[in-house]
């Protein structure tokens, strides 16, 4: 044997090397349990980030004396940028487009101009022929042009992606979805005073503001192809025929500003701190009901066609009052009163944002009242002190950055009030701003000292706005909300949702399903702790505590599928019935006591009083089986024949199948065996001196137990509810199986509940790796894992303390 | 009666009264479960009801009765039932009672009519009031089927090859249907399915090889010729497959359904032809135990609401076995940590500490940990640092059965720790001292003394681990269960064993099929009988672990005297 196990140092070195061994692994589980919090911490930790401004490149324009074109006379309208940020362009006044490629690529050096064009089309800075004096661009960024002779026409900018080998080369293109010829944009020449424009889907709206003060609404379409084959008028080839409907919404207005939501159902229309919004979305439907019998003042033509026969005078006042749909004035509640400076539309074509002179933004949207749907302020966010000289919106979420007087940029965030970033990004007067379309990055162009200008491109790190302290745990007022609430509603088809992430109604559905599991098993699990422990004779309790104890080894699985396919829908046919047997079951436990007790001696021998609870199973089933055969009768009696309509109708409360009640019962039985084996254990372990020490007192020993046994074991018991509870907050399959999983934040045991647990499982295999949501729900895994952590160290803490204390006894 | 009051005897009554409750818990649910999981697979008598509809007309179901439940008459009354005036008119006269009729109850039954070409519902409800006639003739027939599931009706004519042969035919006819799918199974899983994989080998290969620049002519060439040769075994292949697959839709069954409409059904399609009613006792038990056989070892169909589980089974235990692997050394290493090394200080109470929270910790919290950390962040930098040919299709960045194994471990390392280190308090420490008398280093009585006799502990710890892991079900549907898994994570192609598969498992199939499938009340009976299955493993593994602790128990206590 020694000479296997080699000399004496290398056997002394092995005796050491597995010491070493030994001690890594049993660190080892201390390791994985801190390492498994740090990780949770490490991927929760980007959304308490703080939002970061860098800038990435700097490019001079506008000074290259190769340029072909000389712009010095028109300033910059607008600048925007790709969305892989490599190109920026700029738009002037006069329709010009520059583009400029804003870092190094395989193609191109940083600041070369690779396109310069007119946004109307390749030569002439004009829309058939005639200069171009206004431009607007869309929510989505796409561009509107008007003539000197009130001509319009539309055109996108596109970036077209090519990837060779391992570069990326980013084409810049215009197009022109209706082709490159106008239309009016109002009826009968009218001069253009001011205009707004939005399209989604191949619809584009404009309102108009005539100089003769009349607020006008153009709706154009591209034609359905059946329809032009029905007419049997070919367009001529490049020509597309469009839909031009225009409607008057007002007269007399006067305006300093107009907008139209990108939904196209709503134009804002602002004359200085007067708001005005007019309802678009039923336009057409609206004006044949007020006048069927009028003409119809939809114009069908041809786009090439500038002939519009348009009649506008019918019904005005009327249709006054059928398109405001309300007038509000901001910031009118300010002690001193501040002036509108900025007005722009949030994404989502819900909310307004206002700007004021004294330096607040508030947003406003429509909230559901007992008036019908009206405007209101939502809340405001303070800026400085400074005037807010533009606000502008993310394309897709519900971000947005102010610019004030004195050039210094906040950037915000609605639904979660959050005070993102505030800087300066350009040194002298900054010209124009863009935000990219993904979110992650800022244009800024600025007065170069050099003459021209500046372009600036800068990284935002903003990627998880929406998700705050507040946002989490307090009320918030989403967006067609009639008030403030705690939702958990996570997704949605669209790109602009407001996303809600209160984890209330979850950690309140966590608590509830808990609270009802634990009402269910304390008691059962407590007394029979226990009966196993102090009455139970040891030949029976070494069967018994096992049977129970074989509990916890059932797959919860199991338990959630017979909790939701057999228990819940027979809880909802013998409603009645399991009410009835919380008051029948004890009832008959003690007859069937009494009964015993008056029972003769003889009988009683044959059947000893430590038998009880085997005397009792073939009772408890009986009765249970009477309740359920009388339930209908019970019901007829009591609840007027149908116990679950009587809930709903007489007493109001809403019924779920799969409610709080049917968890109560299948959880409980899932943590019973948990409760019981540590109760079990810690009653049982009181030492024997103890009682039989009350016991020749002359105590009986039910008085033993109560003031010596459950006195002394009591932190066991405690601790063993302290586990339990534990397993509750933690269980996830019964819950996710056995409740309707609504997010609903309400006590009552007869509807269902979403817990915290639940929601990982449902939600976790569908959010993006990195996304906010996933996120979140790594700080519900996090919220869970540290409420157990501190049930279970306290159960545990406590459990070796008591250990003790019965070792020194 | 005061004095027994004052005994406390009501109370210990009372608490009395818990044991019976757990009691009747624990055995009332394993009864459910096992007599609900049983029926699942004896063969029911099959009725024939003739009843009268809503308009008046008499028609004739034919099916197995599944349920039966006694309604409420007011939540009946409003649909104004025919048989009812009549019915109650009778009952009032016959019986004298008063009855009013809101107390009334009316039983109605449950049908399986299958036939779900023919109705769209597998289940109908009829009022026992309503039925005309129950018969349950002898020649009805109960096909089971490949698609749209059972079939019942009278078997008129069999038709092969456009000829129409006597009923006698049916076994052979039906052997050689049997024998024909058995080629088809064989040629699809086997022979088209390497070649499938080894031409996407042959195509990851390929690219590997693009993405280094090493492609050159020769072995672009070399692949070429490879490809080619596969895609010609290929092509083969399917040619037999098809012909195989003519061959089967040689024969057909005419049989009649209750309302008299003629079907015809593919011999393709039959699975087995049975006549619940001639059935002796024997007969059923044979019937019942090859099903039960099927059940085991079949492949389930119709989007798992049918057919045998045999993929879960397979996937649950390699899982659980790649699982055993890892979480055995470290838990043992933990324990013997805890027990042999760790001196009675702070350090050792907070490690306590922490075995019990990952105890206690929530299994999805697991879950949750896998996927962030073994699948996203491990499994990624896997696929980026060897898989990169196969990108963006990850290999181990996706759930599979490895993370599963791996994340489980973690989950059931308390469960190891904890028996083991009770095992070796178990132990005399006379033992150790004897061996450390005789000059053993403390490495030596560990391993030869000590381990030894603790391995029974060892063992009841890793089956009570394998039964926690049997049965877990959340962290998987994270970290790599899948509804359906297209292969098994074993077979035939190297390396044999594919750690990044998706697999399936009887918990997971259970969720599914029993809440995520379009025919819910069909597919009960076989989650039941799913339930069966993995409640008596699980509990089998339990009892025996407890068998070997106990013996265990009884042994040490000799070692003592």
């Amino acid at each position: 044997m020694t000479l296997r196990s080699g000399s004496a140092k290398s056997r002394l070195l092995k005796n050491k090397l597995a010491r070493y061994f030994i001690t890594l692994g049993g660190v080892g589980v201390l390791f994985t349990l801190v390492f498994i919090f740090l990780y949770l911490l490490y991927v929760i930790k980007p959304i308490f980030d703080d939002v970061e401004v860098d800038a990435l490149a700097s490019i001079l324009v506008n000074n290259d004396s190769t340029s072909q074109v000389n712009h010095t006379n028109s300033s910059i309208a607008f600048i925007g940028l790709d969305e892989y940020q490599q190109v920026a362009y700029q738009v002037r006044q006069n329709g010009q487009i520059d583009f400029y490629q804003l870092v190094d690529s395989d193609f191109h050096r940083s600041g070369t101009n690779i396109l310069s064009s007119s946004l109307a089309g390749n030569e002439p800075l004009a829309v058939n022929n005639n200069p171009v004096v206004d431009i607007v661009r869309s929510a989505n960024n796409k561009f509107a042009l008007l003539n000197s002779d009130g001509q319009v026409n539309l055109v996108d900018v596109k970036f077209i992606s090519r990837y060779l080998a391992d570069s990326q080369e980013i084409q810049p293109r215009l197009d022109y979805p209706i082709g490159k010829q106008g239309f009016d944009l109002v009826p009968n020449q009218a001069k253009v005073e001011l205009f707004s424009y939005a399209t989604e889907q191949g619809r584009s709206r404009f309102v108009t503001l005539t100089s003769d003060k009349r607020l006008v609404v153009t709706t154009i379409s591209k034609k359905q192809k059946q329809k032009q084959k029905q007419k049997q008028k070919q367009p001529a080839a490049g020509i597309t025929a469009l839909n031009i409907r225009y409607h008057e919404l007002a007269k007399e207005v006067n305006a300093d500003q107009l907008l139209i939501t990108p939904d196209l159902s709503l134009a804002i229309v602002r004359d200085h701190n007067l708001v005005s919004v007019y309802r678009l979305n039923d336009l057409a439907e609206r004006r044949q009901m007020l006048n069927e019998s009028s003409e119809s003042n939809t114009a069908s033509i041809l786009s090439s066609e500038n002939s519009a026969a348009v009649e506008l005078s019918a019904d005005i006042e009327r249709y006054n009052r059928e398109f405001l749909h309300s007038q509000f004035q901001p910031f009118s509640s300010l002690t001193d009163k501040a002036n509108i400076s900025a007005m722009s539309l949030l994404s989502g074509s819900s909310s307004i944002l206002f700007g004021s002179s004294k330096g607040e933004v508030s947003q406003w949207f429509e909230v559901m009242t007992s008036r019908g749907r009206v405007f209101k302020e939502i809340r405001q966010f303070d800026v400085g002190d400074n005037a807010i000289v533009a606000i502008y919106p993310e394309l897709f979420r519900k971000s947005f950055f102010t610019l004030d007087s004195e050039q210094d940029l906040g950037i915000f965030y609605t639904t979660s009030e959050a005070d993102l970033w505030r800087g300066k990004v350009a040194q002298q007067t900054s010209l124009a701003i863009a935000i990219s379309p993904r979110a992650d990055a800022l244009l800024v162009s600025e007065l170069s000292e050099q003459g021209g200008s500046q372009l600036t491109l800068f990284s935002v790190d903003n990627q998880h706005p929406e998700i705050t302290w507040r946002a989490l745990w307090q009320r918030v007022w989403y967006e067609d909300y009639p008030e403030p609430a705690y939702v958990w509603q996570s997704s949605s088809g669209s790109d602009e949702f407001e996303a809600k992430f209160s984890l209330v109604p979850i950690s309140f559905g966590t608590i509830k399903a808990a609270f009802y599991a634990m009402i269910f098993a304390i008691p059962i699990a407590i007394t029979a702790a226990i009966y196993t422990a102090y009455f139970m004779p040891s030949k029976l309790r070494r069967k018994v505590k096992p049977t129970i104890e074989m509990m916890e080894a059932l797959p919860t699985v199991i338990l959630g599928f017979l909790a939701g396919l057999w228990l819940a829908p027979i809880i909802e046919q013998y409603l009645a019935a399991v009410l009835l047997l919380l008051i029948i079951l004890p009832i008959t436990v003690l007859l069937v006591a009494f009964g015993w007790h008056k029972l003769p001696k003889d009988w009683k021998l044959m059947l000893p009083e430590s038998w009880s609870p085997l005397i009792l199973i073939p009772f408890i089933i009986l009765v249970s089986v009477f309740a359920f055969k009388f339930s209908s009768t019970f019901e007829a009696w009591f609840f007027a024949g149908d116990m679950r309509l009587y809930v709903t109708e007489y007493l109001g409360i809403d019924y779920d199948q799969r409610n709080a009640l049917v968890i109560g019962i299948a959880m409980g039985f899932a943590v019973i065996p948990t409760i019981f084996s540590i109760a079990e254990d810690a009653i049982f372990s009181v030492p024997k001196h103890l009682t039989s020490g009350a016991l020749a007192l002359g105590a009986t020993p039910w008085q033993t137990l109560i003031t010596v046994v459950l006195l002394t074991a009591s932190p066991g018991i405690f601790s063993a509810i302290m586990m339990g509870l534990g397993r509750a907050v933690g269980e996830t399959m019964i819950v996710l199986m056995a409740t309707g999983n609504t997010p609903i934040l309400d006590w009552n045991m007869l509807q269902g509940m979403r817990t915290l647990a639940a929601n990982i499982a449902i939600e976790m295999p569908e959010s993006e790796v990195g996304s906010s949501h996933y996120r979140v729900l790594f700080l519900a895994a996090f919220v869970l894992f540290v409420f157990t952590f501190i049930f279970n160290t306290l159960a545990e803490l406590i459990r070796q303390r008591l250990r003790d204390k019965y070792s020194s006894l | 009666m005061q004095s027994w009051y004052k005994s406390g005897s009501p109370w210990v009554w009372l608490s009395a009264a818990g044991v019976s409750f757990s009691l009747i818990a624990v055995l009332g649910l394993l009864w459910l479960i096992a007599s609900r999981g049983l029926s699942y697979f004896w063969p029911a008598e099959v009725y024939q009801f003739d009843f009268t509809d809503e308009q008046g007309q008499t028609q004739s179901v034919i099916g197995e009765i599944y349920d039966r439940e006694q309604v409420p008459y007011a939540q009946v009354a409003h649909l104004n039932l025919p048989f009812l005036s009549s019915e109650s008119a009778d009952s009032e006269q016959a019986s004298g009672e008063h009855l009013t009729n809101e107390q009334q109850t009316l039983e109605r039954i449950l049908i399986k009519t299958g036939n779900r070409e023919l109705t769209n519902l597998d289940f109908r409800w009829l009022f026992q009031g309503s039925i005309v006639k129950q018969s349950s003739p002898e020649h009805i027939a109960v096909i089971e089927r490949r698609k749209n599931g059972d079939f019942y009706g009278f078997i008129d004519a069999i038709v092969s090859g456009g000829q129409v042969v006597e009923l006698s035919q049916l076994p052979l006819l039906l052997a050689r249907a049997r024998n024909l799918q058995q080629q088809v199974k064989k040629l699809e899983r086997g022979e088209i399915r390497s070649v499938n994989f080894e031409l996407e080998r042959l195509r990851l290969h390929e690219r590997k090889l693009l993405m280094k620049n090493q492609l050159d002519q020769n072995t672009q060439q070399e692949i070429n010729q490879q490809r080619a040769v596969l895609e010609q075994n290929y092509r083969a292949f399917e040619q037999s497959l098809n012909s195989v697959r003519e061959q089967l839709m040689r024969d057909q069954i005419i049989v009649t359904a209750a309302n008299g409409r003629q079907v015809s059904l593919d011999f393709a399609d039959i699975l087995q032809i049975t006549y619940n009613n001639q059935l002796t006792t024997l007969d059923k038990v044979g019937l019942f135990l090859k099903q039960l056989a099927v059940f085991v070892s079949d492949e389930p169909r119709e989007a798992n609401t049918e057919g045998g589980v045999f993929p879960a089974i397979f996937g649950t235990v390699l899982m659980v076995l790649l699982m055993t692997i890892i979480v055995s050394p470290f838990g043992v290493v933990a324990a013997i940590y805890l027990h042999e090394y760790a001196g009675k200080n702070t350090f050792t109470r907070v490690i306590r500490i922490a075995v019990i929270n990952l105890a206690g910790v929530p299994s999805i919290v697991y879950g949750v940990f896998g996927l962030g950390f073994f699948v996203y962040l491990v499994g990624g930098s896997i696929d980026n640092l060897f898989f990169g040919e196969a990108l963006p299709a990850p290999t181990f960045g996706t759930p599979g059965v490895l993370w599963s194994a791996v994340t489980l471990a973690i989950l059931t390392l308390p469960v190891v720790i904890v028996s083991t280190e009770e095992g070796l308090a178990r132990i005399p420490s006379s033992l150790r001292h004897g061996s450390l008398a005789l000059g053993a280093t403390k490495a030596e009585t560990l391993w030869r003394i000590i381990l030894p006799i603790a391995s029974p502990a060892i063992m009841t710890g890793i089956i009570l681990a394998i039964a926690r892991a049997a049965g877990e079900v959340a962290p998987l549907m994270l970290v790599g269960v899948v509804k359906i898994a297209p292969s098994l994570p074993l077979d035939g192609d190297f390396p044999f064993l594919h750690l990044e598969r998706k697999f399936m498992h009887l918990g997971f199939h259970i969720y599914d099929v029993g809440f995520q499938s379009p025919n819910i009340e069909a597919a009960r009976p076989l989650v039941y009988a799913t339930a069966l299955l993995l409640v008596s493993i699980i509990v089998a593994l339990n009892v025996g672990a407890v068998a070997i602790r106990n013996r265990l128990r009884e042994k040490y206590r000799a070692l003592e005297q």
